[in-house]
């Protein structure tokens, strides 16, 4: 306690020392004449937990099964710690994969199941009772062992999945929507112990989700992909503060997009000229983006201060009437309707009971952010 | 509502009184009866007319004597015998063929199924009999197969064939092969396929993963299958009078004889007796197969 050991960040991408566990080299995936995957490129990290986010049918599992070795690339080339694993058939791979629909054996015990990939394996017989054992401690299952998989929840069938995949010691764990059945609350506990698991034994992790509070949650990089194409690679705060395209942006969290043409101030960032008759937003941001330049301003709603009146020396502010309220309990989003017709939404902390709340519908506003709250996208 | 239901599971029962039970008393009647030159040739005959005296009468003329018979005889006992061993083979190559075609049909795509289902199914929009009929085409001297075989110069003696226990168990894979490829395949077909690529993904090649998974999880449709097969194979009559030979002894044929050619409808019925007796015991397995692979699927 009275020295505190100094905490050093994980970041393996950023030390250009540090070699990629995983690498994909220009991978194209086709079923046919339909692209799955289009000519990707990904490094992933040792002991990283990775996730893979996007809408349904962008190509995680698809991505997930060439890792596996269920698919082959089309095109382009997979190493695993260096070594090319195009050729390497799926059961002798060093990479475990959680079955989205869990694909326990259900004519096995959860011993049995746990035990399947070690008697597969070198392990000597005599020591394969103390991994599984070892297994079911670590997942909390000591007491359902002799259970076939139709005897458990789904909570518990979620956990011998991952026992069984975590059994054989994989150097990569691959795990398809791994919570996707599971209820909100048994998720998010879940997540919590996912994390855990995965410090624990210093496996490294890939993880597919559609869900961008839980890929948030659990990850150490968020791999944003649409239509086969990874749009964004970075840590959860990165992709969330400094999204790279209007996409990522709406699809990560709630976002207010505000259209405009971009003119370079002279005192350095960009002034967005995005309606008539109104200020220009003015954003301190330092891309190089060319005069003139279609472009689309980013801001999340919590960064969008809402008063009665216009607030002194404010950056950027613009005046509405309040259209609509959404009451979440914990927070509210004030949605603004501006006189050119746009709503921008703004985001509160109630920290007042609902009844002395200070703004109703109808009431006139101003909305103000400062020149660092959103962000310039030119995608 | 209450009345409903009964009415529901009344059916059923009144159907298999009227359509097993009451049959098998009558047959088991005649059994017990002894041979007789009349219409109908046994005795004794019930008459009511004759009120309790008529009753009492009637009961101490049945007797055992036909079950004691089939001892005597050793042609009864190795009827059965043979009819087992002939059943119990055809049953296991059916499961050989049967299996593969069932594993294929599963694992086609999916567009294809109906089709498949289609031609497994085609064979019973012909008459069974019709079917055995032709197997004695293709399997005789002058046959399809051996006119093959010889052109094809592989033998110069047409092979004997036809009127032997092979082609009676070439007409019995034929003829229940369907009763054997679709619960295998209705199995199959329910198997998610990341089962066996999990096992894979835990270390087995493709061939260990189908005995370790896919045997194992098609099991009740194997079980169901060779039932659907063994049973109606033990009692066979069309296809050993059609395609087997003199040697060929099975249990149907054998009643048959004693029905038609002897007129012994009171041994013909005991011999029936037994048979269905025998069959009591694969019956009560089946039953008990399919309630638990249905309180599995719960
Ligand atoms: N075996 C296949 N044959 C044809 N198309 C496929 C096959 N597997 C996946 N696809 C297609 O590839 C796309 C990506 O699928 P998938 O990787 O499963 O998406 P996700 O897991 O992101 O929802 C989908 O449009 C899907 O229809
Ligand atoms: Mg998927």
């Amino acid at each position: 306690m009275a020295n505190p050991a100094k905490k050093t960040v994980f970041a393996p991408w950023d030390d250009t020392n540090e070699k990629p566990l995983i690498t994909f080299e220009g991978v194209t995936k086709k079923f046919g004449s339909f692209v799955a995957i289009d000519d990707l490129n990904l490094q992933i990290y040792t002991r990283e937990f990775f996730a893979l986010l996007g809408p349904s049918g962008c190509g995680k599992t698809t991505l997930m099964r060439m890792l596996a070795g269920f698919e082959t690339p089309t095109q382009g080339r997979i190493t695993l710690a260096g070594q090319d694993i195009g050729p390497v058939p799926p059961n002798k791979r060093p990479v475990n994969m959680m079955f989205q629909s869990y694909a326990l054996f259900p004519h096995l015990t959860v011993w049995d199941n746990i035990a399947f990939g070690l008697r597969r394996s070198d392990m000597p017989r005599d020591q394969i009772p103390a991994r599984v054992e070892e297994m079911l401690r670590l997942t909390r299952m000591e007491k359902f062992a002799q259970r076939k998989p139709h005897q458990i929840s789904g909570g518990q069938r979620q956990r011998v999945a991952l026992a069984r995949s975590l059994a054989k010691a994989p150097k990569l764990l691959l795990l398809d929507e791994p919570l996707g059945a599971l209820d909100k609350k048994l998720r998010h506990d879940t997540q919590f112990e996912l994390m855990d698991i995965q410090e624990k034994t210093g496996t490294t992790f890939v993880i597919v989700t559609h869900d961008q509070e839980e890929a948030m949650t659990v990850a150490s990089r968020v791999a944003v992909m649409n239509q086969g194409k990874v749009v964004q690679v970075s840590t959860p705060d990165r992709i969330y503060e400094t999204p790279a395209t209007a996409y990522v942006a709406d699809f990560i969290g709630e976002v207010n997009l505000v259209e405009g043409v971009a003119s370079p101030n002279p005192a350095g960032g960009y002034a967005i000229a995005w309606a008539e008759g109104q200020a220009p937003i003015v954003s301190a941001c330092d891309k190089s983006i060319a005069q003139g330049a279609r472009v689309s301003f980013a801001i999340r709603p919590e960064k969008v201060r809402i008063t009665p009146d216009r607030p002194e020396g404010a950056q950027n502010a613009m005046q509405g009437k309040v259209h609509d309220i959404a009451y979440l309990g914990n927070i509210s989003t004030y949605h603004v309707l501006l006189p050119t017709g746009q709503i921008i939404k703004a985001q509160t902390a109630n920290s007042r009971r609902v009844e002395n709340r200070e703004f109703t519908w109808e009431d006139d506003v101003w909305l103000s952010f400062t020149d660092t709250a959103g962000v310039v996208l030119t995608e | 509502m209450q009345l409903r239901r009964t009415f529901l599971i009344l059916v059923p029962y009144l159907w298999m009184l009227l359509f097993f039970l009451v049959p098998f008393f009558i047959v088991m009647k005649i059994s017990l009866s002894q041979v007789a030159l009349a219409i109908p040739p046994y005795t004794p005959t019930l008459d009511i007319t004759q009120g309790w005296d008529g009753l009492v009468k009637f009961f101490s003329q049945l007797s055992f004597s036909n079950f004691q018979f089939l001892t005597t005889d050793d042609l009864y006992w190795r009827a059965y015998v043979s009819s087992l061993e002939i059943a119990t083979v055809a049953t296991a190559i059916t499961l050989l063929v049967g299996y593969p075609i069932a594993y294929g049909m599963a694992s086609a795509p999916d567009e294809w199924r109906p089709t498949l289902m289609m031609l497994v199914i085609l064979p019973f929009w012909t008459s069974f009999l019709i079917r055995i009929y032709a197997w004695m085409g293709i399997l005789g001297r002058e046959g399809f197969v051996n006119s093959t075989l010889e052109w094809l110069g592989i033998i110069h003696e047409p092979l004997t064939i036809l009127n032997t226990n092979w082609a009676v168990f070439i007409g019995i894979v034929y003829g229940y092969l369907p009763f054997m490829i679709l619960p295998i395949y209705a199995a199959l077909d329910k198997l998610d396929v990341s089962l066996t690529e999990s096992a894979q993904d835990l270390g087995c090649t493709q061939i260990k993963a189908f005995w370790l998974i896919t045997v194992p999880l098609s099991r009740p449709g194997v079980v169901a299958g060779c039932f659907l097969v063994f049973i109606p194979a033990l009692g066979e009559y069309v296809i050993p009078s059609l395609l087997g030979g003199s040697g060929t002894l099975m249990i149907g044929k054998v009643l048959w004889e004693e029905f038609s050619s002897n007129r012994d409808w009171p041994v013909a019925s005991a011999v029936a007796v037994v048979l269905l007796l025998i069959l009591v015991v694969p019956i009560i397995l089946f039953q008990r197969n399919q309630q638990r692979q249905q309180e599995a699927e719960q």
